[in-house]
């Protein structure tokens, strides 16, 4: 595969604008947690890349701004209720096992709504 | 655009979303929903707390009538200043909402019988018990009284529950606390009844005991026989060292009790067998019996600075987050500092600017059953004083979550409500049919004791507040700036004949009904004793020469109270240091009485080497509970062993689970009767054991224990005791675990697994109040919070903290006051 400028500025352009909308609705609390999906599911068809691209952009998007809310959340609270609740689920204690899931999940159904969205416009 | 690439992605996405979005079952509880737990942006991540954060903040408030400035100090303690009394309880609702909201729902939905709203049908036992025993129609009498006939309590709690719900009409989805995301529910709103279930709660835990204790002694002397029960569960104790000091002359009894003719007989030594019992249905574990407290105050006459000081501290269990709630209340009616409860407005134990109070638990019985004779099957009429009366239906309705509703139908009489009968059975109920009446379920203005006592300038004062109060009936100390020390005995006790309502009482006719309140006035009081002091430690308040019959002397721990009274007898230029120490005081005198007895009977030169290496400790051991000692834990192991060898034939081969009887009837017999003959095994038919055998085997018994415990490093007493500060819903990650700290049964430092000391307070009555005290816990109930268990290491360390009680420009100028919540009306 090759990837050409325009490309590769497409992929950032998508990954950035997935993450923007995902913090931006997030601040909403009566929506749904889940609501990122949708907003990656629209991203995806109005920014046209290849499935595999469209998921990771969509992945990233929502999983990096996951990750770092919840690095930086966990970082001013000294791992306090982080070590309490990876007890409780159980992770063993370990609040980076807890901050890989949370991100892990983010990026999961990030990725997915994204991929789905691409099939929409894309053509074989 | 590509199908099925597309439906395939799309499944995908909505089928993970839609997984992560459902409570998922693992073993018998249920995750939370994880896709909304984990999100950064509303899950638990929102709850945890920046460290070091401010907690500055302007609030407005339309209920307000004027404006109220919070300072919080830096262990998180607001110190409310209030242009008037609605006002300052508006912020208190507000406050204990900010820091509390889940607790405080929490512990209302246990008391009306709603966990299984929440948590499913496992705890429809739990919730079935609490609506049959009558928590929510005891509530409904309170509310109805109060806002009928007084005023000034209605505003009161009105303007607490405006606060709360002030609270919540701001708070956002995402930042709701922290366990109900965890669980999966919703906050609802706040409700004066509420407020009343929770006082509710307190009777319970305070006096519900006997609601289980009834029917266990009444299995237990069924199984007996009456005269061997009055022999193991005697109600003489020999060596009571009661509240009101022996001597102390009492006057004639207004009300007499009479037995009822043929009570003897009828009553006491009944014997009947019972058919097996259907439909049975567990029990919420019974409030603990060490649900007790101690509190004392001594006259300037044996302090150094010449003026009182005041103790209290109630043992209850310990809990994250804690029952207590710090605060401050100061408006131009008067300034109180001390321990309030989230759920209800004003201080519970504290001080103002002239008196210090406390309270400890009678321990009286105010619960009473009676056996019911139905009509037939549909309960609607019951035989009574010569005919059929007609029962009134109750109807309670239980919502469980993920099933359908249960109804409740409970059948109400003349003595209260049908608790147990062919629909609800426990494990001791045997079948019958008990109606239960409770003190808990007259209407009480509760609250306006507390209300009255944080506003109270003198010992009148105090008197008119606490002779409002009617249950759990409390011993209320009480000293003062002015030199007066006193405690009173208070709430609405029965007038019993002796041994009423020990055992489930005939219920077809009126002869075994109450027959009156003791008066106020003749309640149990002391003032200004010669000695110098007045205490309590939950041991019977008077000897026998009182008129009223207290109650089974199983609900009387014996031994504090002698610790108690027999150091402060010996103390003389007490300081507020010196009361902490008492506080934490750690000796063991129970084992100073029983430890000699034991030695009687133990044939050292007959035990094996190990056996004989346990008792030589135990024999070293310098009779103090201190977390590192192993001595404790050596004569613990081997007294429960001595009480099993010798128990343990009496009430094996029952039925149902029976009562042990106290620890001092052993020992007393110990002392003075080597030839007891409960110690025979009638097991053992051709022998006759001594009791120097039982107590031998014992220590063997003991001894192996105790080399295992060696073993697994769990000797020393803390980490025998393994004291936890436990979540409320249980939660070990939650919970404080494995403190290390001394203390235990008769120990002044009532500290055991997970129940002790759930508020120390010491308050010397100088010119500017000179006060002590903390809790374990933390102010904040957030698991996500810096100040979630601030105090817990501290409390076991023995350690206090210095209370903030001060005039606001100088709480304003203390260096400790960190932050200033501003509350406006527009």
């Amino acid at each position: 595969m090759k990837i050409t400028e325009s490309n590769s500025m497409k992929f950032l352009v998508g990954t950035l604008v997935s993450a923007l909308v995902t913090y931006a609705i997030g601040l909403y609390g009566n929506l749904p947690w889940w609501s990122f999906a949708i907003s990656n599911f629209i991203i995806a068809i109005l920014i046209t890349q290849t499935p595999f691209k469209s998921f990771l952009s969509g992945a990233l998007g929502v999983g990096l701004t996951w990750l770092t809310l919840a690095m930086i959340i966990d970082q001013q609270n000294h791992h306090l209720l982080s070590g309490k609740v990876a007890t409780i689920l159980p992770l063993n204690g370990s609040y980076v096992a807890l901050i890989a899931i949370t991100a892990f999940v983010g990026f999961l159904i990030g990725g997915l709504s994204a991929l789905a969205g691409s099939y929409v416009r894309k053509t074989a | 655009m590509r199908i099925l690439p597309f439906i395939a992605s799309t499944l995908a996405t909505v089928g993970l979303i839609s997984v992560l979005n459902i409570q998922l079952k693992t073993g018998k509880t249920l995750t939370p929903k994880l896709g909304y737990f984990l999100s950064p942006q509303q899950g638990f991540w929102k709850n945890a707390e920046k460290v070091g954060a401010s907690f500055d903040a302007n609030i407005v408030a339309k209920d307000l009538k004027g404006n109220v400035d919070v300072y919080m100090d830096d262990r998180l303690v607001p110190h409310i200043y209030a242009d008037n009394d609605e006002d300052a309880y508006f912020v208190q609702g507000y406050l204990h909402a900010k820091f509390r909201l889940w607790q405080m729902d929490f512990q209302t939905r246990v008391a009306s019988g709603r966990l299984s709203e929440i948590a499913g049908a496992d705890k429809l036992t739990i919730d079935r018990f609490f609506r049959r025993l009558g928590m929510v129609y005891g509530a409904e009498q309170t509310e109805k009284y109060i806002n009928e006939n007084n005023p000034v309590m209605k505003a009161t709690v009105d303007a607490y529950t405006a606060g709360v719900n002030a609270y919540l009409k701001q708070l956002s989805p995402e930042e709701i606390p922290f366990e109900y995301k965890l669980m999966n529910y919703q906050p609802e709103e706040w409700s004066p009844k509420k407020t009343y279930l929770f006082l509710m709660f307190m009777s319970y835990d305070l006096t519900g005991r006997a609601a289980a204790a009834d029917l266990q002694l009444t299995n237990t002397r069924d199984f007996l026989g009456y005269d061997l029960f009055d022999k193991l569960y005697t109600n003489q104790q020999d060596s009571l060292d009661p509240i009101i000091p022996k001597g102390t002359s009492f006057a004639e009894a207004s009300i007499k009790p009479t037995k009822p003719v043929g009570a003897d007989l009828a009553y006491l030594k009944k014997k009947e067998t019972t058919d097996e019992a259907q439909n049975i249905s567990s029990s919420p574990e019974a409030p603990d019996k060490n649900n007790g407290s101690n509190n004392w105050a001594v006259a300037g006459s044996k302090t150094k600075s010449g003026r009182p000081i005041l103790c209290s501290d109630p043992h209850l269990g310990l809990n994250l987050p804690s029952l207590w709630y710090e605060v401050q209340i100061t408006t131009p009616t008067h300034s109180t500092y001390g321990a309030s409860f989230p759920g209800s407005p004003a201080v519970i134990i504290g001080f103002n600017d002239s008196l210090a109070w406390g309270v400890t638990n009678a321990g009286r019985d105010v619960l009473d059953y009676y056996d019911l004779k139905f009509k037939d099957s549909t309960q609607k009429e019951y035989w009574f004083n010569g005919s059929w009366q007609a029962t009134t239906n109750r109807q309670e309705v239980i919502k469980v979550k993920d099933s359908a509703d249960v109804v409740e139908n409970i059948a109400m009489t003349h003595w209260g409500p049908a608790m147990f009968d062919a629909h609800y059975q426990n494990e001791q109920s045997m079948g019958r049919n008990l109606a239960v009446k409770w003190t808990g379920h007259n209407a009480s203005t509760g609250v306006e004791t507390f209300y009255k006592l944080n506003r109270a300038k003198n010992y009148d004062d105090y008197i008119g507040a606490i002779n409002l109060w009617k249950c759990p009936g409390q011993n209320f100390v009480f000293a003062s700036k002015t030199g007066d020390i006193a405690i009173k005995q208070q709430g609405s006790f029965v007038a019993r004949w002796d041994r009423q309502g020990d055992f489930i009482m005939p219920g077809e006719d009126s002869s075994y009904d109450w027959q009156g309140f003791i008066p106020n006035e003749e309640n149990p009081m002391i003032k200004n004793p010669e000695r110098g002091f007045v205490s309590s430690a939950n041991q019977k308040s008077v000897d026998s020469t009182y008129p009223y019959y207290l109650g089974t002397a199983s609900s009387f721990p014996l031994y504090r109270g002698i610790s108690v009274n027999k150091h402060l007898a010996t103390m003389n230029q007490i300081t507020a240091e010196d009361m902490q120490g008492l506080q934490t005081n750690n000796y063991n005198v129970f084992a100073e009485v029983a430890r000699p007895a034991l030695n009687k009977f133990i044939d050292i030169n007959a035990l094996s080497s190990d056996a004989q290496k346990m008792v030589k400790e135990m024999n070293n051991w310098d009779l103090y509970n201190h977390e590192n000692s192993k001595g404790i834990t050596i004569f613990k192991l081997i007294w429960d062993s001595v009480e099993n060898a010798v128990w343990g034939d009496e009430l094996a081969g029952a039925k149902v689970k029976l009562t042990k009887p106290e620890a001092y009837v052993l020992v007393d017999q110990m002392n003075k009767d080597s030839n007891f003959i409960v110690a025979d095994d009638i097991r053992t038919k051709n022998k006759v054991e001594t009791l120097k055998e039982q107590v031998n085997l014992g220590v063997e018994h003991a001894t192996k224990k105790l080399l295992e415990l060696e073993k697994e490093n769990k000797i020393t007493w803390a980490s025998f005791k393994a004291t936890s500060v436990n979540h409320l819903t249980k939660i070990p990650a939650l919970s404080r675990l494995n403190l290390p700290i001394g203390g235990g049964v008769n120990i002044i430092n009532a500290t055991t697994e997970n129940h002790g000391p759930s508020w120390r307070m010491v308050v010397h009555l100088t010119d500017e109040i000179e006060a002590y005290g903390l809790y374990p816990g933390g102010q904040s109930g957030n698991p996500g919070s810096p100040y979630y268990d601030t105090f817990v290491d501290y409390w076991a360390a023995g350690k206090y903290y210095r209370l903030l009680f001060l005039p606001k420009a100088k709480l304003i100028a203390n260096e400790r006051t960190k932050w200033h919540i501003q509350f406006k009306n527009a």
